[in-house]
């Protein structure tokens, strides 16, 4: 029976950790400096947001872990001696294994801004990070985010509902220009403005300014703007969490670089999760995927390998999702922001521009690579069995209905999306879908 | 926009103050005349000298006046009974009557008006309040902010007054009926539009403000969740099936002179259906009557099974049932404080299915006892609690052992109900009011079919779907009846469990974990646990609200109705070819 050992308590560690005990007998350590138990962090919005309390996102009930005999240790590492495979917590406490899974997530990035240090300027990533959150937006009349991406457009939904306006600074053209094409970085920056909040495109920071306190008072922008504002969210992306390792044995780059089978250059000592960096990724996928779901592939994958059962990682067609303010967003296979030169993308817009759908294929054999959805909610499974099969944009048009996931009774946008294709492919119609009975009657 | 809405609050509180007021707002003076006007011939003489000196004396609230005239009743009980004169005990239930004629003051001459000032007011007063939202809520969507930072949403100061109040109505409405008498008045000219000879009764006034409640809630839960179609069309049903066929219809059909029938309702949630007095007044009813009897059994014979399998339960408990009715609309705030936890699963599976079997076993008996057959058991109620006790413990103390986590949870709880029962029961039948539904007499439990259905109707009918049920809303969720209690629940659960298309599928492995589906899952099903490893939730209890797939906010979740095959062990889409899963 071997020792495994796990830093980091996230979606990835935890995985890891459950599959090993599915597979094996062995002794299973997690170790998290910041909470006691597994809480889904995509959920740290909806408990600022009232919607849920801590508890209810924890994904399992407390006594879990003893019955599946899943030690939870709560400190943090301070470093690790790869050669005695020690860790050494802080502090004076140290722990032995033989295998190690690094899985220590990531950190909100900072650029070096004067003032980024100031009391009311934060990030958001951490349980700690929503803490100090809900202690700088007490009292708050004004904020200002910067970044344009996911846990930006998520802290302004936060701010949102506890009633505090938000200015929201992006460097792009577009919110999220810099994954999402300009059609639909479009359609959010509209449904953005709906929501009262102030998307201010092209904005560069200069400085945080501070009132002589510490704290933050107003912050100025590159073309010399200044605004008034108590609190600063700063989510400008994210970076592996290397620090444990950056100065040791194990090779980093941007992340902990790891092999097909998630081993890091030194024998038991693996990665997986925000913090790993594969050095071979497969062609449709990134090196570093800052997602839930690829944490827990990975974990799911190395609890073979720790196991003994050496099991490549092998994801399969990239899928996602998120949701800005009231639009559920999702996404399967490749939908890159600037459509590449041997592909067309096929749009189609709803007349409140509040739904969307963005099919990409090949010019040459009109093979579709990617879709994104915007308030229509797709069958995962149908997709994935399209974009494996390389099915062809007028197949996948005409049996669209196949992968609709609404619930009952909403509206079925396939007609209308079947139409519009017809009118641009005349030389490819297509069946339109019909309205049923009942349909037409609520309609 | 909040200048109505605040108007609306006061108007609302103003009529909710009305209305506790109107409790204190008549004074009670007994005559002789009404006496001998309410009280039948062969009772008079024995009850006047113990009734008497009430004569002409004003009581200003209900409260001692009903007193003063149940004891009086019970003197003369007390003693018929120790001179073993059986057929001089009273059995009737004058204190209603006599109060309700005896009352004077502001509320019994101003009925109209104080109806209009309580119902009509606050109506619009609530409206007020809630239409509001539409705009303030800003664009259609999940607004679910803030619930778990209010008072009343989360078992906060206004929660748990709420929850006094509601049980405290419950208490008086099931037990005390006749405190409640100004109450039962001030409907009164409602029940006359709707059938001139009838007046008002404490169920009257129940059924109207359930109605009432349903209407309202439910106006508000189609604006809270207005960009779902399923929830609209789910909410105007049950609002619709709540006024017409549990409060309108019947009170038309006793207007002619029909049997009062609800149409929608069934055995075994309604539990008196078989019963003899219920059977008679049907089958002597003529044609309608009949139809009445045949309809009752097909809706649970044929009705359950079918629609079930097609459908799924929801299409009774969150499409047409009353008591779902309530609980998808006035309930809606407090869906997020059921209990997720496996230990409550466990309880829910012991509790529900025993109540079940509770109600066949007892439904049973009434109906040998109907057709003529009778039986009688007596056992000493020390010996069996103290079996039972022990029992209870060595099993406890067995498991704990054997199994230290899980194991002996299961069986604490099992063991904690069977004794809890009969511990109740014991318990009840030592406090007076309760004593008359309890099958216990001295020492002894006695059990035969009578008393097992008198039982029934207490624990069940009254205590636990009542004040339980709805007046725990604000502290254990909206559905603890439904979840916890409900025969027809639990029997609607065992065909979704076993025969049905119905499931909510999960989207291959677009789940982030994140628990909003398990937290508003009124019946405490944690949804999460299925979804994230991309498993299909078949749970019996599901009641199919489809709030869970409103509020994910991956789209992961989606209430269906397909082939039987694929609901369960399909392999499973979780986007990682590395390994397989099913
Ligand atoms: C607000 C927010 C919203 C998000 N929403 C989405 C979403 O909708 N969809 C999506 O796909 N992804 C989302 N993500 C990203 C997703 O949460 C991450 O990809 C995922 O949680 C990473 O999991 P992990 O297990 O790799 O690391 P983490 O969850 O970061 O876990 C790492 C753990 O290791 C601990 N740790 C690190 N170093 C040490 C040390 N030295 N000693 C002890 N403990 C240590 C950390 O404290 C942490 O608890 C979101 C992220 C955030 C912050
Ligand atoms: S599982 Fe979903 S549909 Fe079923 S009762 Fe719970 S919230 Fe409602
Ligand atoms: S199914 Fe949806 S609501 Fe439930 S945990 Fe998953 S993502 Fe959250």
């Amino acid at each position: 029976m071997q020792k495994i050992v796990i830093i980091g308590n996230g979606v990835a560690g935890i995985t890891a950790a459950r599959h090993i005990r599915k597979l094996s007998d062995d002794e299973i350590v997690v170790i998290s400096g910041e909470t006691d138990h597994f809480f889904s962090r995509t959920a740290l919005m909806y408990i600022y947001m009232g919607h849920m309390k801590y508890e209810n996102t924890k994904p399992y009930e407390d006594w879990f872990w003893e019955k599946n005999r899943i030690d939870l240790k709560r400190a943090w590492v301070k470093s690790i001696d790869f050669d005695e495979k020690q860790i050494q917590f802080e502090g004076s406490e140290s722990m032995k294994y033989d295998r190690l899974i690094l899985a220590t997530g990531s950190q909100s990035n900072k650029f070096g801004w004067p003032g980024q240090d100031l009391k009311g300027v934060q990030g958001l990533y951490s349980y700690q990070d929503l803490e100090l959150m809900e202690e700088n937006t007490e009292g708050v009349s004004q904020a200002v985010i910067l970044g344009g991406g996911l846990i930006g457009v998520e802290m302004a939904e936060m701010l949102h509902s506890r009633n505090i306006p938000v200015t929201y600074l992006i460097r792009e053209k577009h919110f999220w220009g810099n994954m999402l094409p300009e059609e639909e970085a479009t359609l959010i920056d509209n449904h953005l403005a709906k929501n009262h909040i102030d998307l201010r495109q092209e904005t560069e920071l200069e400085e945080i300014i501070d009132d002589g306190s510490g704290r933050v008072k107003a912050i100025k922008t590159k073309d010399g703007q200044v605004i008034d504002c108590q609190f600063v969210g700063l989510t400008v992306g994210v970076h592996p969490n290397i620090d444990l390792v950056k100065e040791s044995k194990v090779e980093t780059d941007r992340g902990i670089l790891v092999d097909e089978n998630l081993q890091t250059n030194i024998p038991d000592v693996y990665a997986i999760g925000d913090c790993a960096q594969l050095r071979n990724p497969p062609a449709h996928r990134r090196p570093i995927e800052a997602v839930w779901y690829a944490g827990r592939m990975m974990g799911e994958t190395v609890a073979r390998t720790v196991t003994g059962n050496q099991t490549k990682y092998q994801p399969g067609i990239w899928f996602n999702s998120a949701k800005f303010f009231d639009i559920e967003y999702q996404n399967y296979g490749t939908v890159l922001p600037v459509c590449p030169e041997d592909s067309a993308p096929f749009y189609w817009e709803s007349g409140d521009k509040e739904k969307c759908i963005k099919i990409i294929y090949k010019k040459d054999n009109r093979q579709v690579v990617g879709v994104n959805l915007f308030g229509i909610r797709n069958r995962h499974e149908v997709w994935d069995k399209w974009l494996r099969e390389q099915k062809p944009l007028e197949y996948i048009i005409s049996n669209l209905p196949e992968a609709n996931f609404d619930p009952e009774f909403f509206t079925h946008w396939e007609g209308e999306i079947q139409e519009k294709f017809n009118a641009e492919f005349p030389e490819q119609k297509v069946s339109v879908r019909k309205k049923g009975f009942l349909e037409k009657l609520f309609a | 926009m909040k200048a109505i809405r605040l108007t609306g609050l006061i108007l609302f509180l103003f009529s909710l103050g009305l209305f506790l007021g109107s409790f204190f707002m008549s004074s009670y003076t007994l005559s002789e005349s009404t006496f001998t006007q309410i009280v039948k011939a062969e009772h008079q003489e024995i009850l006047a000298p113990e009734i008497s000196k009430m004569y002409g004396v004003t009581y200003s609230i209900s409260i001692p006046f009903v007193n003063d005239i149940n004891t009086a009743v019970e003197k003369v009980n007390t003693k018929a009974r120790a001179e073993q004169r059986w057929d001089q005990v009273i059995y009737d239930d004058y204190a209603g009557a006599l109060t309700r004629a005896s009352s004077t003051g502001f509320v019994p001459e101003n009925k109209l008006l104080v109806f209009f000032l309580i119902y009509i007011v606050g109506a619009i007063g609530s409206m007020m309040f809630i239409l509001p939202q539409i705009k303030l809520l800003g664009p259609a969507g999940i607004k679910n902010n803030n619930i778990f930072h209010n008072a009343l949403n989360n078992r906060g100061w206004m929660g748990i007054l709420t929850g006094i109040l509601l049980i405290g109505f419950y208490i008086l409405l099931y037990f005390f009926p006749a405190y409640i008498t100004n109450w039962i008045i001030i409907v009164d000219p409602l029940q006359k539009v709707l059938n001139p000879s009838a007046s008002s009764s404490q169920w009257f006034l129940y059924g109207f403000l359930y109605t009432f409640a349903v209407i309202v809630m439910g106006v508000r839960m189609i604006i809270k969740y207005r960009h779902s179609k399923y929830q609209i069309f789910r909410t105007f049903s049950v609002m619709f099936f709540q006024l017409a066929f549990a409060f309108l219809i019947p009170e038309i059909l006793v207007r002619l002179n029909q049997p009062y029938f609800d149409f929608k309702n069934m055995w075994p949630l309604d539990y008196d259906f078989f019963d003899a007095w219920h059977i008679n007044t049907l089958t002597k009813a003529g044609g309608l009557g009949i139809f009445m009897f045949v309809w009752g059994i097909s809706l649970f014979a044929v009705g359950v099974p079918v629609f079930v399998y097609i459908f799924g339960k929801r299409w009774y408990c969150s499409w047409v049932c009353g008591c779902g009715g309530l609980a998808e609309t006035a309930g809606d705030p407090f869906r997020q404080l059921s209990d997720k936890s496996t230990e409550a699963w466990q309880i829910e599976r012991f509790i529900i299915h025993g109540v079940l079997v509770f109600a066949i076993i007892m439904t049973g008996l009434v109906l040998y006892n109907f057709y003529g057959g009778d039986f009688y058991i007596s056992f000493n109620k020390w010996l069996i609690t103290g079996i039972l006790a022990i029992t209870g413990a060595g099993l406890y103390f067995y498991h704990r052992k054997k199994f230290p986590s899980m194991g002996s949870r299961k069986v604490r709880n099992v063991v904690i109900g069977i004794v809890g029962f009969f511990g109740l029961g014991v318990l009840f039948s030592e406090v007076s009011v309760f004593a008359k539904y309890m099958p216990v007499d001295g020492s002894n439990f006695s059990f035969s079919s009578g008393n097992i259905r008198t039982v029934y109707g207490f624990m069940i009918g009254s205590i636990f779907s009542g004040v339980v049920g709805t007046g725990f809303y604000p502290l254990m969720g909206n559905r603890v009846w439904c979840r916890f209690g409900c025969p027809l629940a639990a029997y609607l659960g065992l065909v979704q469990r076993f025969k049905s298309r119905f499931r909510i599928t999960t989207n291959g492995g677009q789940c982030i974990s994140c628990g909003n589906c398990s937290t508003y899952c009124e019946m405490g099903i944690d949804v999460r646990s299925y979804a994230q490893k991309g498993q299909n939730i078949i749970r019996s209890s599901c009641v199919g609200c489809g709030v869970c797939s409103s509020v994910c906010p991956r789209g992961v979740l989606n209430l269906e109705n397909r082939d039987e095959d694929g609901r369960f062990n399909q392999p499973i889409l979780i986007g990682n070819d590395s390994i397989s899963v099913s």
